[in-house]
């Protein structure tokens, strides 16, 4: 049989989709990772399961007594060795004075605690601030990221595959409250998820399971009795940097204007 | 560190390497300049330099990467930038800009040197001639129609050029400018103040290089190309200037939350790098230099337009450090600065910047043993009268 160009093209092309359709079908009927060995298991829809929470944090700053067991639980649970001065999470010690002045400290990211702090003067106010990734809605380190390699999940967590980064360290840049740094052992940029490997479990992030006052708390805003939500229905809260447009999901209940 | 920074801001994030990388870039687009200028513009004053000046930036382009390799911290993944690049990414860009740039680049330097090349190939022999026969692809008809054709093309491509090497490093200013966490890179006006100190930075260069091959050539410089290269240093350096003040007077003026933290950055971390060496000595000396070597004596403007070259491109040095790394030492927090001291040695040292620094100049050095650029006068001529042939 001799084929035209023409005749070629299109037979080509119509082999083609035909193969396609043929293999739509297959995937319906017998869709991927549906082996024998998980039976009949209905298979889960991924994209769904990502957007059936909505995961919140508060940090109520009345509540932090600067006790610094968050910055080591998150430490061991994440990897991120104890003696490195980076890190996923930090507590702020606030001291305002008398006279207007303004002192910030946060010696180790506060997993020492803040035993020996020294304030000279008279000092009108203070209180402790703990900091995490805010999980921006509209997170600027992965709108920068030159291979995407940091995403924002379904349920709106912002996390980083270490398989793909190129460790630029350009999100590190863009983020507007220093929440990245560069993972000293792996090279690669790192960042609280919340405890994305816990949540996803039902279990609670590091951090606020630690935490012996509540001054951290984490839940789902889709679930029907949420208590972050009640706290957010009925208390005034804030979250950091509001001018930079990122939409944080970190909400600070009682926080102080002098924290940026 | 003084002041309170974050916790993740104690070490200085974009170092040296990162300083080296929009310079190297900006000597690029500025060498480039002047070879369109002479290319397209038709500034034939400019003719002894006109050659020079495409394999200076292509010396410097090829470098232009390295910085950015070494500073990754996965250098094997660098490549990923181009073939799963993320479209909102202002850093994606790099790969795709540079590439098409090098391109445009190496067409242009082609149909330049063809005929070049060719009679470097009947002229030699052996493993020399190999070689010229492999460059020239094979093309060796220098008939007058052909290298006008070569001529025409050359025009195009320069022309293309020109926007690409605009863009090659007004997209580096955009990689800071466009950071809103960071109030001292964050303005519109960064990737304009990148792309003029670029292409003053690579005028200064050239007319360095220019110099210094004379010299070692031992043949004089061609005062009337020099002077009219201070001419356009001046133009352009002017208009740099101006843009540098501007943006730190308006951030003066608005007065928003950062400035306190800024002003305290310049006259406390930066003097010596911002107003001593980026304002004074890279831009109003060189300013008041290069005007008053348009009116010296032949030798003493030629030694004072060099003395204004080098210590612009002191000053353009100061200033990518001053952005680069005046950025970072501002903590997020407006509350404190980090301190930042290079080492020598290590992979993100003194040592290591130096030898980036040095290596375009040995892949000029060959380049030149390769293709030497200085027979560009007669050859220009020859372009020029065979131009008026055609049209006439």
């Amino acid at each position: 049989m001799r084929l035209s160009r023409r005749d070629f093209l299109v037979k080509g092309v119509q082999l083609a989709a035909g193969g396609l359709v043929a293999t739509t079908v297959v995937g319906k009927v017998w869709p991927a990772g549906t082996t024998l060995a998980q039976g009949k298991e209905a298979p889960r829809d991924w994209t769904r399961v990502w957007e059936e929470h909505e995961w919140a944090f508060v940090v109520d700053t009345r509540r932090c007594i600067g006790c610094g067991r968050c910055v080591v639980a998150c430490k061991k649970e994440n990897g991120v060795p104890l003696e490195a001065e980076v890190t996923r999470t930090w507590v702020e010690q606030y001291a305002v004075m008398a006279d207007g002045r303004t002192e910030v400290i946060s010696p180790h990211g506060g997993q020492d605690g803040f035993a020996e702090t020294k304030v000279t003067g008279e000092m009108s106010k203070a209180f402790f601030v703990p900091k995490l990734c805010n999980q921006c809605e509209k997170p600027p380190c992965v709108k920068v990221c030159p291979v995407a390699a940091t995403y924002q999940t379904g349920d709106g967590v912002v996390l980083v595959d270490r398989e793909r980064c190129i460790g630029c360290r350009y999100c590190i840049q863009a983020c507007p409250y220093g929440a990245r740094f560069l993972h000293p052992e792996l090279h690669v940029a790192d960042k609280c998820t919340w405890c994305y490997h816990r949540i996803t479990k039902g279990l609670l992030p590091a951090c606020v399971q630690t935490c012996p006052t509540g001054a951290r708390q984490f839940g789902d805003l889709k679930a029907p009795d949420s208590a972050v939500k009640k706290i957010l229905e009925e208390q005034p809260s804030n979250v950091l940097k509001p001018a930079m447009g990122t939409e944080p999901q970190v909400y600070y209940l009682a926080l102080d204007r002098v924290v940026i | 560190m003084s002041g309170f920074v974050f916790p993740n801001e104690m070490e200085i994030n974009w170092s040296l390497l990162i300083v080296l990388y929009p310079y190297i870039t900006g000597l690029v687009a500025g060498a480039f300049i002047v070879s369109a200028l002479y290319h397209v513009f038709n500034r034939r004053q400019l003719a002894p330099v006109g050659r020079l000046a495409l394999v200076t930036a292509l010396s410097f382009l090829i470098v232009a990467p390295m910085p950015l390799l070494l500073h990754l911290g996965q250098p094997v993944r660098g490549l990923e930038i181009m073939w799963t690049p993320n479209p909102t990414s202002a850093m994606a860009g790099f790969g795709y800009i540079y590439s098409f740039y090098m391109v445009i680049l190496l067409l242009e330097i082609w149909f330049i040197f063809r005929s070049d090349i060719v009679a470097h190939a009947r002229s030699s022999r052996g493993i020399a001639r190999l070689g010229y026969t492999v460059l020239s692809l094979g093309a060796w008809d220098t008939s007058p129609r052909t290298l006008e054709q070569d001529h025409r093309l050359t025009t195009v491509l320069a022309s293309i050029g020109i926007p690409a090497a605009a863009f090659l490093h007004g997209y580096v200013g955009f990689i800071f400018g466009a950071i809103k966490a960071n109030p001292w890179w964050s303005t519109p006006l960064q990737p304009v103040i990148f792309l003029l100190s670029a292409i003053v930075s690579g005028m200064a260069l050239l007319m360095l290089v220019y110099a210094v091959t004379c010299w070692r050539r031992k043949e004089a410089v061609d005062h009337q190309c020099l002077m009219s290269l201070n001419k356009y240093l001046w133009y352009f350096l002017i208009l740099d200037v101006c843009l540098e003040v501007l943006e730190v007077i308006s951030k003066m003026y608005e007065a928003e939350e950062a400035w306190p933290v800024i002003y305290q950055l310049l006259t406390a971390y930066l003097p010596v790098t911002f107003f001593g060496l980026q304002l004074a000595l890279g831009a109003v000396v060189p300013l008041v230099l290069l005007t008053v070597a348009r009116r010296a004596g032949s030798r003493s403007g030629q030694a004072l337009t060099l003395l204004s070259a080098a210590l612009i491109l002191v000053g353009v040095f100061s200033m990518r450090w001053n952005v680069v790394i005046g950025g970072q030492m501002l903590s997020k927090s407006l509350r404190g600065f980090t301190a930042y001291h290079p080492p020598f040695l290590g992979l993100e040292g003194v040592l290591p910047a130096v030898v980036i620094l040095a290596l375009p100049f040995v892949i000029l050095a060959v380049v030149c043993r390769i293709i030497p650029p200085w027979s560009q006068k007669a050859a220009g001529e020859e372009y020029y009268s065979s131009d008026v042939e055609v049209s006439a």
